[in-house]
């Protein structure tokens, strides 16, 4: 069955189970026997987006591949908060090695997987490695333009929360403009991330011509479910870029990673769409695009811009890069361009 | 079978006679022969199955391995100098986790200045990384230490790096025995795994590990590395059943039975060293060697058994211990705690300059008069030395001192192969 999009008000509520489908059209999470590949009982924060984006995506991983799944991690918080041992919360074969190498650490295991089917393993098992926006964009990105050039068979997912969160907050090359990190700090004259610094990891993914690239938040996790199933149908190396709020590292509440995420989207901030071999192929249209203001309010991190003088040249500035998104991935009429 | 080859092809030929099952390969001088042929033997399918992969630097090859050796296949690769470094934090991580990678290292200096020439600077800056580490004498010595350290890492799952000096010895051409597959088969059992990642049986590896138990895990990487000396005597033994020659070991000694003096040293100087006793020897001088093939783990006891009666111990060491003296030195030092012995350092041939018998001997001979400083460095150029240490006392800005010293010497060329003054 093809991926059926789920308009909400189906249910009347924000459940993404939806138990009112057909149990064929249900999502991974909503069926009884979903893996749990990441158990309950890790140590994340309240609200954590990165765990809720792992959790639906290597489930919907393990589903695709009848639970043959091996999984590397690159150092940080999902790796830290999910393997305090002798405790773990993984159910499938997972590895950690480095911050930096885990791309590598994948076509390693692809490699050798390789070798033993042609020594008579009969099972299909397939890699995911995934590592959070600092091992992803930065230290690990050489072993992940390496592993996609090379067109390896790993989806490498990168759950980004803008920042390096498990080391206390400070800046990485997906952390925003104007942004407060511990080392983007709120004070002087420009106060927060500079402008006219960063990197896009999925553009530059696309930019190697690989199978399958795509983009996801958390606020739309059937929407996640599905492009992780489609990156499992292809062969070769493949990039999944999860946007996750961080509720410690950005300063908002807990109870609203979902609401934040979604604002991303709604925004245009953060685009929404897929690519195969380089050309986007869908997006996820805003329905009725939002003022950037309304995701940068709730957020700590933004606070400096919203004082008794609310830096409203800095909000145009931000507002011009989700208007550069809408346009460029044609967010408003769902990609035409 | 005896061949005329390359010590970088015999290497290549004796790792795929152990049937690696993935090989990670990224070009640095002078190991990069080695992955030439065996790539061309991994895609000409001679060896197979087997996947050869080339990466995008030395870290992604060792990360590679890691991936590769954590889910059941044998794995290979190599480098050399900056390589090794560039991977370091990769190496620390392979043994941490047990994974029974071998690789070798073609011995090559460390920069700045950028030298692609040997000594022993690489291996040895890597030395407390958990590697075993074994250095080969000879080309026939490089290719049969393969074939054991294959057997040893997946025994002890630990890796180990099979060190061979850069170009003295990966581009020789000298004749060896080459082994046959079934010699090898007999003497290599299959790669079983104590720990793989499969999903019949998921494991977690990597976990971290607080304060509560850290300890306790280096003291086992410690006390594991130390079964290396029981078991490499018995793997040597059985070589010499399967395939009839002595190779490996922990130590070798030379004529050192009745020796007053004993030169200590580790890998192709070995062969210089030896010519050099021999004509010695003939003059009446009471001369020995002991060659170290293990560096680690360090064989303490062997060394000190075998320097029990030496009246003086030179070290002469391809590696410096910047600020300290020597590195070889220092380990043979503490084997020699108890003794009332001189120890002698002698640091000789860093970034490829020779070392020539004529320096040896006078070398030798002045030790035997104990007449040589604590810490010697052998054919040091000391007016070049002593023209910059001035022009530094002279001016605050005094230029970068490896291009001065070039200008001082007045060659473009490397002036590898400088007499002694």
């Amino acid at each position: 069955m093809s991926f059926q999009p789920v308009k909400f008000y189906q249910t009347g509520t924000f459940t993404v189970g939806n138990r009112l489908l057909p149990p064929e059209e249900r999502s991974v999470q909503s069926q009884e026997k979903r893996y749990n590949s990441i158990n309950s009982g890790h140590r994340a924060c309240q609200g954590c987006g990165e765990a809720l984006g792992a959790r639906y995506a290597i489930d919907a991983a393990m589903e695709a591949t009848n639970g043959r799944l091996i999984c590397a991690n690159a150092t940080g918080c999902l790796e830290v908060f999910s393997t305090p041992y002798p405790e773990t919360s993984w159910q499938l074969p997972w590895i950690h090695s480095l911050f930096g190498n885990t791309a590598a650490v994948a076509t390693g295991i692809a490699a050798a997987l390789k070798v033993k089917r042609r020594q008579g393993e009969r099972r299909n098992i397939r890699v995911v490695a995934q590592g959070g926006d600092g091992g992803t964009t930065d230290i690990g990105f050489g072993c992940l333009s390496g592993m996609f050039e090379r067109n390896d068979d790993v989806l490498y997912i990168c759950y980004d929360n803008q920042g390096y969160m498990n080391t206390g907050i400070q800046r990485s090359s997906a952390t925003p403009p104007a942004a407060r990190t511990a080392t983007t700090m709120a004070v002087g004259p420009e106060p927060g991330n500079v402008f006219g610094q960063g990197k896009f990891l999925p553009a530059i993914a696309m930019a190697h011509d690989i199978p399958y690239v795509a983009t996801a938040t958390v606020a739309d996790l059937r929407d996640l479910e599905a492009k992780v199933r489609r990156a499992m149908e292809f062969e070769g190396a493949r990039y999944i870029h999860i946007l996750v709020p961080c509720p410690l590292g950005w300063g908002t509440a807990s109870h609203e990673t979902i609401r934040i995420a979604r604002l991303a989207k709604e925004t245009g901030i953060f685009p929404v769409f897929e690519a195969e071999h380089g050309e986007v192929k869908s997006v996820v249209a805003i329905r009725r695009a939002l003022p950037v203001e309304e995701y940068l309010r709730p957020q700590k991190r933004y606070a400096h811009l919203f004082g008794k003088t609310p830096q409203v040249e800095v909000i145009a500035k931000l507002q011009a890069l989700a208007d550069r998104n809408i346009k460029k991935y044609g967010l408003l009429d769902g990609g035409a361009r | 079978m005896l061949k005329q080859m390359e010590g970088s092809r015999a290497v290549a030929e004796a790792v795929a006679l152990c049937r690696p099952e993935v090989i990670c390969a990224y070009p640095i001088s002078p190991q990069t022969h080695i992955v030439e042929a065996l790539g061309e033997l991994v895609k000409e399918g001679a060896l197979t199955p087997c996947e050869f992969i080339n990466v995008e630097s030395e870290f992604a090859a060792m990360s590679v391995a890691i991936g590769s050796s954590a889910t059941g296949a044998r794995t290979y690769t190599a480098t050399a100098s900056q390589g090794l470094l560039f991977m370091a934090e990769a190496v620390y991580n392979a043994s941490g986790l047990g994974l029974p990678i071998v690789m070798t290292v073609a011995n090559r200096a460390i920069g700045a200045p950028i030298n692609i020439w040997n000594d022993h600077s690489d291996a040895l800056s890597q030395r407390d990384s958990g590697w075993l580490q074994i250095f080969a004498e000879t080309n026939q010595e490089a290719l049969d230490l393969h074939i054991q350290a294959f057997r040893l890492a997946e025994e002890l799952s630990l890796p180990i790096m099979v060190c061979m000096d850069g170009f003295i010895l990966t581009h020789a051409y000298e004749r060896v025995d080459m082994p046959t597959q079934e010699q090898v088969d007999a003497y290599l059992p299959k790669y079983e795994p104590r720990q793989v990642l499969d999903p019949a049986d998921p494991v977690s590896i990597g976990a971290m590990v607080g304060p509560e138990a850290f300890m306790e895990v280096r003291y086992l990487a410690h006390a594991k590395q130390m079964e290396a000396l029981k078991l490499i005597p018995e793997y040597a033994a059985e070589f010499k059943a399967v395939f009839g020659r002595d190779s490996g070991g922990l130590v070798h000694t030379y004529k050192a039975d009745d020796a007053d003096t004993i030169v200590v040293a580790m890998g192709s100087v070995l062969g210089t060293i030896k010519d050099v006793v021999d004509e010695m020897r003939e003059a009446g001088h009471k001369i020995g060697v002991l060659g170290i093939t293990l560096f680690r783990p360090f064989p303490i006891a062997q060394v000190r058994e075998a320097l029990r009666h030496a009246k003086r111990v030179v070290v002469l060491e391809k590696s410096l211990a910047v600020g300290l003296g020597g590195i070889l030195s220092t380990n043979v030092g503490m084997a020699l705690a108890a003794q009332p012995v001189d120890v002698y350092t002698v640091v000789a041939g860093l970034g490829g300059r020779s070392i020539t018998m004529r320096s040896l001997h006078a070398l030798f001979r002045k030790a035997e008069k104990n007449d040589l400083d604590p810490l010697t460095f052998l054919d040091l150029n000391r007016g070049v030395v002593d023209k910059q240490l001035e022009r530094e006392r002279a001016t605050r800005r005094s230029g970068p001192a490896a291009e001065a010293i070039l200008r001082d010497i007045g060659v473009v060329a490397a002036n590898i192969a400088q007499e002694a003054p």
